[in-house]
């Protein structure tokens, strides 16, 4: 028995469906390039030839090859045609396409691996529905996982299908998103709350930025699962502010879905109750820790506190409390809807499921990519990404930002996974992907990451807050011809101090990126040693 | 429906000892006369947790856990003296000191420092990172009381004991990373603070030089002697 409320939207949405549909893209990094100009430039065309019956023009979300935008696909029923770099003056020349031979030399080829190879869960909405209106998540079967879920299974037959599924939260630590939710489940405390990770700090991570702005109400949905699966009716998801077009997206969606009856009290007429409510981060990269999160959502200062207690057991105001990152909440639907064991046969043994990357540095194809884990990282950067632009060698890969490091070009083979990585001196993280190609200096790449680190870190414990400025000083001394004999040696010490000694992940992960640089390329590290004079004055820009 | 609070026995550097266990590792272990080094942690305020000063090693964990920070648990085997332990703790000393300028010597609280007694206890007699040199300015607005940043080694128990016990929050931390900075209201001179009740609390719990009161440094003594005059005469007139 489907819910009323999911079928009127879908009437809606047919109501409102035309045989020809020309899709803008129209997130963030289209939007940068014009995507809104070309947008109303379709409209006024289809406008002029008084087509609206036959045609609609459709903002849509991220369709993946953001270094192609503005991109625009025009599809019928049958077929669809992507095209890129699309501007205002080919709006006319595509609009009059519709019907007949598409235009040749604007075409975005799609049998390429960069598309090819993905396997859409997290995005399958992307680029596809209207962000805007709950009616076309609706229409492809959205909130139907959540209906189903509160009609038809207990809170614990949800549980055990997100074990089942081996999902491993996406935020960076890759911990089971099932125990971690039993743990909340468990808790005896009557007020429980759902967070939604939505920090995104890592430099040139953009994946959550792109689901919220993209399909917003599948986080919702994920969420709404998860409060009826631990018991919880209040929720909050931590947008950092400098994500606007993904907020008031974000904000329409929980108006539609609480107009219609799918967030709020007695959700689609059960006694299920769930709302949800905004909290915007200043753009403090620690304020994506959950301790310092939650304590930011109170109002108070973002810093990190020891744990345990885990914010399961005592988390936002004190109470228990499950957080999870928006592409953790992203699969949530999928694994209800198809079931765990369906989700758990995508993968490796150990790390389930797909993983969204954002693809970027010295690659021909950058943007936003969902590939099943295990693929090799080559596929990814080569097949998909097309290698280095000029046809120069990759030297290197750096994951997970400045927590994960550099992984070389002999390793490329590798399967990406959370333990392949962690092996390889990496970490999975949030999902940025950095391709680097031979000019790359690795002293100058660890200094990069140790520069973010330094001016991110909180200041409340020692080892971070004075260890990353050391390291720092080091690696800028290195640079500027400066450093001493005993620099190499102490920076090593110090990248195994301020891991080990400090209090969060923050401080723990920062000497990533110059340990997997040592391990690697080490003798460019020499090198820098050889040909410096400890009496250089040290350049202007390591000093602080 | 509270449960009587358990009793529980670990070890703590071979040691058999027993404790509540609801008592921290850091407070069985000075019960029992055991050394662990820490700066943030003071008894009667909340716990903090940064100086991470008092990391121990823990059985089944391997990671290092702060002893002020976490509960005791049956069976636990805690080493607070690994050769591991010991080096982390001289690299935080030796960080702190560079943080700053500390110049023991001209301090106003030689002798009687925290960090001090720690250093020496702890053998650092000198560091191997550069020093920053930082620039900061005193805070001399108050009558009573002096901020000298310069020694200060951002701990927070000044903001603590005077949010958590006075009540006044007249204090706070500012910025972030190596620019943070401990301040009075929204960074008034502590003399014009209109939340500061003038208890001295902050000062008694600071460990190092940077809090302290008026009138005991280094040529900081004031004599008054044209009360002298003054006074003979009025007796005088008196007579
Ligand atoms: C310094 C730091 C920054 C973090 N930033 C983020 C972030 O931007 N987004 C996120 O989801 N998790 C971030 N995390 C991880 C969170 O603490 C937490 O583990 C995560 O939100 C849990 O969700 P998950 O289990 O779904 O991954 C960060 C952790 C640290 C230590
Ligand atoms: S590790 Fe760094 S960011 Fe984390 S609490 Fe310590 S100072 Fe703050
Ligand atoms: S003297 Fe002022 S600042 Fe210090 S604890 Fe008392 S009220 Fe707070
Ligand atoms: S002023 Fe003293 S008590 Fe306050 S943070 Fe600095 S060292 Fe700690
Ligand atoms: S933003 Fe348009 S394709 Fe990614
Ligand atoms: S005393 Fe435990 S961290 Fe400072």
């Amino acid at each position: 028995m489907p819910s009323d409320e999911l079928v009127a939207l879908k009437t809606k949405a047919e109501q409102r469906n035309r045989a020809n549909r020309i899709c803008v893209c129209t997130a963030a990094s289209c939007q940068s390039v014009g995507a809104d100009r070309v947008h109303k430039a379709f409209e006024a065309e289809v406008n002029k030839s008084q087509r609206e019956e036959q045609v609609e023009v459709r903002a849509v979300g991220c369709m993946g090859l953001c270094s192609a935008g503005p991109l625009v696909r025009i599809e019928n029923d049958e077929t669809a045609v992507l095209y890129r770099n699309v501007t205002e003056q080919d709006a006319s020349a595509l609009a009059q396409s519709i019907g007949r031979a598409p235009v040749e030399r604007l075409i975005c080829p799609t049998d390429v691996p960069f598309f090819t190879r993905q396997h859409k869960i997290v995005l399958a909405n992307c680029g596809q529905i209207h962000p805007e209106r709950i009616e076309d998540y609706v229409a492809v079967g959205g909130y139907e996982a959540l209906y189903r879920a509160i009609t038809e299974m207990t809170p614990g037959e949800v549980l055990a299908d997100v074990k089942a599924s081996g999902l491993r939260g996406r935020g960076g630590a890759g911990y089971p998103t099932g125990l971690k939710w039993q743990t909340v489940a468990k808790s005896p405390d009557p007020v429980k709350y759902v967070v939604c990770n939505a920090d995104e700090g890592d430099p040139g991570a953009f994946m959550d930025r792109s689901v919220l702005e993209s399909d917003p109400h599948r986080v919702l949905e994920g969420m709404a699962i998860a409060a009826y699966a631990v018991g919880a009716n209040l929720g909050y998801v931590y947008v950092r502010a400098e994500y606007p077009l993904a907020i008031s997206r974000l904000r329409l969606a929980i108006r539609q879905a609480k107009a219609a009856n799918l967030l709020g009290q007695n959700v689609a007429g059960t006694r299920f109750e769930f709302s949800v409510d905004i909290r915007l981060g200043a753009g403090a990269f620690v304020c994506g820790e959950e301790t310092a999160l939650l304590l930011s959502i109170e109002g108070r200062r973002g810093q990190p506190r020891p744990r345990p207690p885990y914010p399961a057991e005592r988390g936002l105001f004190g109470r228990a409390t499950l957080i999870n990152n928006v592409e953790t909440y992203a699969n949530i639907a999928t694994i209800v809807d198809r079931g765990g064991a369906s989700y758990a046969s995508i993968g490796t043994e150990r790390s389930k499921g797909t993983k969204v990357f954002a693809l970027a540095g010295q690659v021909k194809n950058t943007g936003l990519i969902e590939v099943p884990m295990g693929i090799s990282l080559r596929e990814i950067v080569e097949d998909m990404g097309g290698g280095v632009p000029a046809g120069g060698r990759i030297k290197a890969v750096q994951t997970g930002g400045p927590s994960g490091g550099c992984i070389p070009n002999e390793h490329l083979d590798m399967p990406v996974d959370y333990d392949s990585l962690q092996q390889v001196g990496s970490i999975m993280g949030s999902g940025g992907m950095i391709v680097m190609d031979e000019s790359s200096n690795m002293v100058e790449v660890a200094r990069y990451f140790m520069e973010f680190s330094m001016s991110e870190s909180c200041g409340k414990c020692v080892p971070c807050r004075v260890g990353t400025y050391q390291m720092h000083q080091i690696l800028s001394r290195m640079l500027s011809g400066c450093a001493g004999p005993g620099d190499l040696s102490m920076l090593e010490e110090l990248t195994r101090a301020v891991g080990e000694t400090s209090l969060c992940g923050l401080g723990q992960s920062a000497p990533n990126p110059i340990k997997s640089t040592l391990r690697y390329y080490r003798s460019e590290y020499e090198e820098a040693l050889r040909k410096s004079r400890p009496s250089m004055p040290l350049a202007e820009e390591g000093v602080r | 429906m509270t449960s009587p609070t358990r009793v529980v026995t670990l070890r703590i550097d071979d040691r058999e000892v027993s404790a509540r266990e609801d008592e921290t590792i850091l407070q069985v272990a000075r019960d029992n006369e055991i050394f662990i080094p820490t700066l943030c942690c003071l008894e009667g305020l909340s716990t903090w947790g940064a100086c991470r000063l008092c990391l121990v090693e823990v059985s089944g964990s391997n990671k290092l856990l702060a002893a002020c920070a976490t509960r005791v648990a049956q069976d636990l085997e805690v080493k607070t003296n690994t050769p591991r332990i010991l080096a982390y703790r001289r690299t935080i000393l030796e960080l702190l000191f560079s943080e700053r300028n500390h110049v023991c010597s001209v301090c106003v609280a030689n002798g009687e420092c925290e960090l001090q007694n720690l250093a020496q206890r702890c053998g650092v007699d000198h560091i191997r990172v550069s020093y920053r040199y930082p620039e900061l300015s005193l805070d001399l607005s108050n009558d009573l009381f002096r901020l000298d940043p310069n020694r200060c080694i951002l701990c927070t128990r000044c903001v603590r004991v005077c949010d958590e016990i006075e009540g006044a929050h007249t204090w706070d931390v500012m910025g972030r990373g190596i620019d943070c900075q401990v301040i009075t209201d929204l960074k008034a001179p502590w003399g014009e603070s209109k939340s500061c009740t003038s208890c001295g609390k902050c000062v008694h719990v600071c460990p190092t030089g940077a809090l302290s009161q008026r009138g005991t440094a280094i040529a900081e003594v004031h004599h008054h002697r044209d009360f002298l005059p003054y006074l003979t005469q009025m007796r005088g007139e008196r007579d």
